[in-house]
């Protein structure tokens, strides 16, 4: 073992019933290191994370920490912690019913008794130095879900590890609370604490990360200092082809003119999620967006569009006719396809087949009384599977096996069979590899020029600028300002989001 | 010559680990233990015999006709169990008390206010019109509690657990009305007469018809199955979750009128806190023994329904070797749990993996 | 020109809010003397009378203890329905003990700790180490018990060993608190509690400080709130798990002997219906069926509210048998749609 590192691993293998998740995988991490764990969805970084963090155990391989002589065996979440090894993982693992001080100390204090005020003095303390708006003795269901992310990352930290791993732990911060997390990270790096960190965000990776260790197919690339590794190779390593040019997907298609009719118009469309009422139009074969920071109000206006809030007020035009939505159902009939933020929770329906869920939008428009036939639902799915590329064994393959990627792919397929005039792409892009993202903005680009209209949202500014023509800006759950033609670049869209004369 | 044996082997194992992994696998594993049980142990289990009964008409008698009979109203209440537990992810535990209640009603309605009438006071069909349709207002209770109040199935349903016997006794002011009088009654519980199968298994097959024609011509399954693992994605996809919970509760209700239909026809008369006893834990080992997971979601009928006839089986054979029916549930317990444990999720993935590292890897080196 | 307010997301008033569980707690001690209150009202100087108050705990001695052992389990996000059953096998197999077999009382009690240790080792296996659904478990394990009963014994019978007796009829008084009877000249009367009550008092009091100030109590809460968290969090769930059920069986079993202690005999239809009163119990005294939510000074109020409610009902005059049931059950209907409404008013304002 090299005596600068904190951990080793060698060789490690895992394999789950037709799948091997790990092939002889190595890993090692130094003192005072931010060692970046890059890859595609699919490519093994979870499954590493997790043997390491005892909640799987490993078919092959050996772990060392510094410290200790022999391979160590990790055999629970308990014996990982007990290791110096702490873990933020990339959905909430807090429990919601109890204090923000329990959530912080529960499962590492020592002794049998639990001494509430010293947990809630110690608690308050940590969570001011580190600039996290909560008190110890709040319930944890009632902050914020960034919140959350920060004090599980504080209970982390307070752990006094060797190792930290964080797993995609930005996903729900916005840029504030990440520059908050990245200051953190470099503290801890001068303490000599070793951080694994995993996201999908490429410019994070560059602006703190000193090493990356790239997997793909659940096997070990390379290991490189981040200076020798430009961004466009890190891509090409972690697909494992030459990448399109990614700056010019868009081509010549610049959205329709003023003069096209428009599809859909709301006028102070309020819902009972918490957003001032705004308004909002789209043209025939228009992409516009919604922008701002996580938490502006821009998942919940969608969501008032296509009913999935209840509406309190506002009045809704299509194709110049004055309608009411109530419920998602009336929008789709309408011709309006909603794909949601948060496709584990509301999008895709894990036990069910690629197939039903494929059909299930159009057959819940068709009705009650009248199923699609069995071979009608193949064709449609065969006929997405294919046109889509979605990797999956076959029609009937539960989509819960599949990968980020191909499930988000599944759900678009399920749009897309519907054939709606006007498809509302809410973080399409969100924790899929890069490849998939950009077959995503292409679709999204070749949807409009067949005259449909998309509304596509994504945290990652890059992708709107490549994909639409109109941007809405959002922050502090309003509408503060709409961007087109030469006013589309990085820095308008920040000083918009900002606010002020900056 | 070899080669192909091996090959038809490997063939063999791969055909019988898929049959493993079947879901209908696990009631027909449990159907055929109990059947060679009773082979084994006594084979005369299976004998039947055609006997003559007091009016003079022939009607077979034995083992496995009781099966068929007492199974099949197990089987009908298994089948709204099962959407149910789909759409909900719990179980309906009021299902004997609302029996009780459904049978209460019908007979109130055959019997008007005199416990003891000369006469019918209402046609039959009449009577189960309504015993189904108050069957369904209490399940469509149940369903409310569930849907709107986002109230646990199982807790909800110990509602009307509680008390559903006492409102069946309140419907007949505490008294127990008698039909037996009226013999036409009785064929629906019983034997019509010149025919030697009993009834129950007819209405039991119907209803196994319409469920089929319900799933064939619906998108019922697909729905109730959607919103059983993901409620909110459902809702995303223009489903109503609320509603079809509700309707999957107000099936089981009409499921519920009509074994209690069938089981007041039985004995022409009702004793509330006998009636339908224990049936509830029955039908839900039925769902149980189907292979369908009791936390909701996917599901296969055909499973269940052949899960009512293994439970009824089951309890059929516990009464032949003399259990009584007081005890009879401390034995059926203990089966239930052994059938349980060995369906077990962990339980079932270790004894696959105990079977590939002994069965398998000689079945690979066979071939090579 | 004007200045700018500052772009930092406007702070929510920080205000504490209240945590589910006490929240819960408040409104069932409130419902509790409301309805106290109620019943001395309307139903007359009787429920004034200390020994009225004492006797619902000698009556419920035995309840209190067997829906502290379920709250135990539906705060880890389980439930136990067999517990009626448990303390129906208890009290025959000590009446068969004390009278048929020629035991002592201090065999029957380790019989009735035995048996309900029994059932919570082999429910929390099944549950927590083979994770099979805790309600399916609890289901057969009722049945076994209650089918165990009548194969013990099937004929009821009082029980007529000596110590037993004696020990079942042992007073205990409350110096100073009592009331005068119509006697003339009016009697100072004592009032007193059982034996049993208590033992209760005692498992309330434990369970409560387990569950409030030791790290394994908060275990239980965590991993009702969220399994998979609390497995993160470094908590072993399947230990957790595994000790709720089997606390809440050895409290069935000392509920068992509790109760045995109140009604003196062995009987195959003895507790009929007291998991559902355990289960009601718990839930008006705030515990959460979805589990981490609960607290056991709660289930001690629920078990009184309900006992309450019972008696109001019966001297109101509806004294036929299916009352108490319909009672019961219109308590659990009532509570778990103010739960729920409570949650989801809760929900929609976060």
């Amino acid at each position: 073992m090299n005596k600068n590192s904190v951990l080793e691993m060698r060789n490690i293998s895992k394999s789950f019933p037709g799948v091997r998740a790990l092939q002889n995988v190595q890993f090692s991490l130094c003192e005072g290191e931010i060692h970046a764990l890059m890859g595609e969805n699919g490519a093994g970084k979870s499954t590493l994370i997790k043997v390491l963090t005892g909640v799987y155990s490993k078919d092959e391989g050996d772990i060392f920490i510094k410290g200790i002589d022999n391979a160590v065996s990790i055999r629970s979440p308990q014996d990982a912690q007990n290791l110096g090894i702490s873990t933020v993982y990339q959905e909430i693992t807090l429990c919601p019913n109890l204090t923000v001080a329990e959530n912080m100390f529960i499962g590492r204090t020592k002794g049998a008794g639990v001494n509430w005020k010293k947990m809630n003095d110690e608690a308050d303390r940590i969570l001011e130095s580190l600039d996290i708006p909560a008190k110890a003795k709040q319930q944890l269901s009632s902050c914020s879900i960034a919140i959350q992310q920060m004090i599980a990352i504080a209970r982390a930290v307070d752990m006094q590890c060797k190792i930290l791993i964080l797993d995609e732990p930005t996903s729900s911060l916005d840029e504030q609370e990440v520059e908050k997390l990245f200051k953190l990270m470099r503290d801890l790096k001068k303490k000599g604490v070793g951080i694994i960190f995993v996201t999908h965000f490429l410019d994070q990776v560059y602006e703190v990360c000193d090493k990356i260790t790239v997997l793909r197919d659940g096997q070990f690339v390379g290991e490189y200092e981040i200076k020798d590794l430009p961004r466009v190779q890190l891509v090409s390593k972690m697909l494992g082809k030459e990448l399109d040019d990614m700056s010019d997907i868009r081509g010549d298609y610049e959205g329709p003119g003023e003069n096209v009719e428009k599809i859909f118009e709301a006028t102070s469309l309020q819902s009972n999620a918490g957003i001032k009422p705004f308004d909002f139009y789209i043209r025939k074969g228009e992409v516009n967006g919604f922008t701002g920071l996580l938490g502006s109000g821009r998942s919940e206006c969608v969501r008032a569009i296509f009913g999935a809030d209840r509406v309190i007020k506002g009045t809704i035009k299509k194709n110049g006719q004055t309608v009411k939505i109530g419920k998602p159902i009336r929008a789709m009939k309408l011709g309006i396809g909603y794909l949601p933020e948060d496709r584990k929770v509301d999008g895709i329906i894990g036990d069910l087949s690629v197939r039903e869920n494929i059909v299930l939008a159009l057959q819940v428009m068709k009705g009650f009384f009248r199923p699609f036939s069995k071979a009608q639902a193949y064709k449609f799915a065969d006929e997405y599977i294919k046109k889509l590329e979605i990797k999956t064994a076959s029609a009937d393959t539960p989509i819960k096996s599949l990968s980020g990627g191909n499930q988000q792919k599944v759900i678009l397929a399920r749009w897309l069979l519907t054939n709606p005039e006007y498809l509302i792409l809410d973080e399409p892009t969100r924790g899929i590899d890069v490849g998939t993202k950009i077959e995503i903005q292409k679709l999204v680009l070749e949807l409009a020029k067949q005259g449909k209209s998309i509304t596509f949202i994504s945290s990652e500014t890059d992708e709107m600028l490549r994909t639409c023509s109109r941007l809405i800006v959002m922050r502090d759950r309003k509408v503060v300002g709409e961007l087109k033609g030469d006013q589309l670049n990085q820095n308008t869209i920040m000083s918009t989001i900002a606010g002020g004369d900056k | 010559m070899s080669g192909s044996t091996t090959k038809n082997k490997s063939s063999f194992i791969q055909i019988l680990q898929s049959m493993v992994s079947n879901q209908i696998f696990i009631p027909i594993a449990a159907l055929l233990l109990l059947a060679l049980f009773n082979l084994i142990v006594d084979p005369s289990f299976y004998s039947i015999t055609l006997k003559e009964s007091n009016d003079g008409f022939s009607t077979l008698q034995g083992n496995l006709i009781s099966i068929l009979d007492f199974g099949s109203e197990l089987a009908i209440l298994a089948i709204g169990m099962t959407f149910v537990t789909s759409a909900s992810g719990g179980q309906d535990i009021s299902v004997g008390a609302t029996i009780a209640i459904a049978g209460s009603a019908i007979l109130r309605i055959l019997c008007g206010d005199n416990p003891r009438p000369s006469e019918l006071q209402a046609p039959i069909f009449v009577a189960v019109i309504v015993g189904c349709i108050v069957a369904m207002l209490f399940g469509a209770f149940n369903g409310v509690l569930v849907s709107f109040f986002n109230i646990q199935p199982m807790v909800a349903t110990l509602i009307l657990f509680t008390a559903g016997r006492s409102i069946a006794s309140w419907i007949n002011n505490g008294q127990l009305p008698d039909v037996s009088f009226e013999p036409s009654f009785g064929y629906w519980g019983t034997y019509i007469p010149g025919v030697p199968i009993p009834t129950p298994f007819f209405i039991a097959v119907v209803c196994f018809i319409v469920t089929g024609l319900i799933l064939k011509f619906t998108t019922l399954g697909l729905y109730s199955q959607s919103v059983g693992i993901n409620e909110s994605s459902a809702k995303l996809n223009g489903l109503n979750p609320k509603m079809i919970k509700l309707v999957t509760f107000v099936i089981l209700g009409l499921c519920v009128g009509i074994c209690g239909f069938i089981k007041v026809s039985r004995l022409s008369q009702i004793n509330y806190s006998v009636i339908a006893k224990d049936i509830e834990m029955d039908a839900i080992l039925a769902v149980a023994l189907g292979g369908n997971a009791l936390g909701g979601g996917k599901f296969n009928m055909t499973a269940s329904i052949l899960g009512a006839y293994v439970i009824q089986f089951l309890t059929t054979t516990l009464y032949k070797y003399g259990v009584s029916a007081d005890a009879l549930p401390a034995y059926k317990a203990v089966v239930v749990i052994l059938l349980v444990v060995f369906s077990a999720p962990t339980v079932r993935d270790g004894l696959s993996n105990f079977w590939k590292k002994n069965f398998g890897k000689k079945a690979v080196k066979e071939v090579g | 020109m004007a200045k700018e307010v500052t772009n930092a997301p406007v702070e929510k008033k920080k205000k504490v809010g209240m945590t589910d569980s006490n929240l819960l707690l408040v409104i069932t001690v409130g419902v509790f003397f409301a309805m106290y209150l109620g019943a001395i009202v309307f139903e007359g100087e009787g429920f004034l009378k200390p020994q009225s108050f004492m006797n619902m705990l000698n009556a419920n001695a035995a309840l209190i203890i067997t829906a502290c052992g379920l709250s135990l389990v539906m705060i880890t996000g389980g439930i136990d329905i067999s517990v009626g059953g448990v303390v129906a096998l208890v009290s025959m197999t000590c009446a068969m003990c004390l009278d048929e077999w020629g035991g002592n009382i201090f065999i029957s009690i380790l019989i009735a700790l035995g048996i309900g240790l029994a059932f919570g080792i082999v429910q929390g296996l099944l549950v927590a180490y083979l994770d099979i659904q805790p309600f399916i478990v609890s289901l057969a394990g009722m049945f076994f018990a209650r089918g165990m009963t009548t194969i013990v014994n099937t004929k009821p019978f009082n029980v007529a060993n000596k110590d037993f007796v004696a020990l079942k009829d042992y007073r205990i008084y409350i110096p100073g608190l009592g009331s005068y009877n119509n006697a003339k000249p009016p009697k100072f009367i004592e009032a007193y509690i059982s034996i049993g009550v208590v033992v209760a008092i005692a498992v309330v009091i434990l369970m409560f400080v387990i569950l409030k100030w030791t790290r394994f109590g908060r275990n239980f809460y965590a991993v009702g709130g969220n399994r998979q968290s609390a497995l993160m969090l470094g908590i072993n769930v399947k230990r957790t798990r595994f000790f709720s059920h089997l606390i809440c069986g050895l409290l069935a079993g000392i509920g068992g002997y509790v109760y045995f202690l109140y009604k003196g005999s062995g009987s195959a239809t003895n507790a009929a219906g007291m998991e559902m009163d355990a289960i009601a119990a718990s839930i008006i005294g705030g515990t959460l069926l979805t589990g981490g939510v609960g607290n056991i000074i709660g289930t001690f109020f629920g078990v009184l509210s309900l006992s309450t409610i019972k008696d109001i009902v019966t001297s109101a005059g509806l004294d036929d048998p299916w009352w108490t049931g319909i009672t019961t059950a219109g308590m659990l209907c009532l509570f778990l749609v103010i739960q729920s409404i409570i949650m989801i008013y809760k929900k929609k304002q976060d």
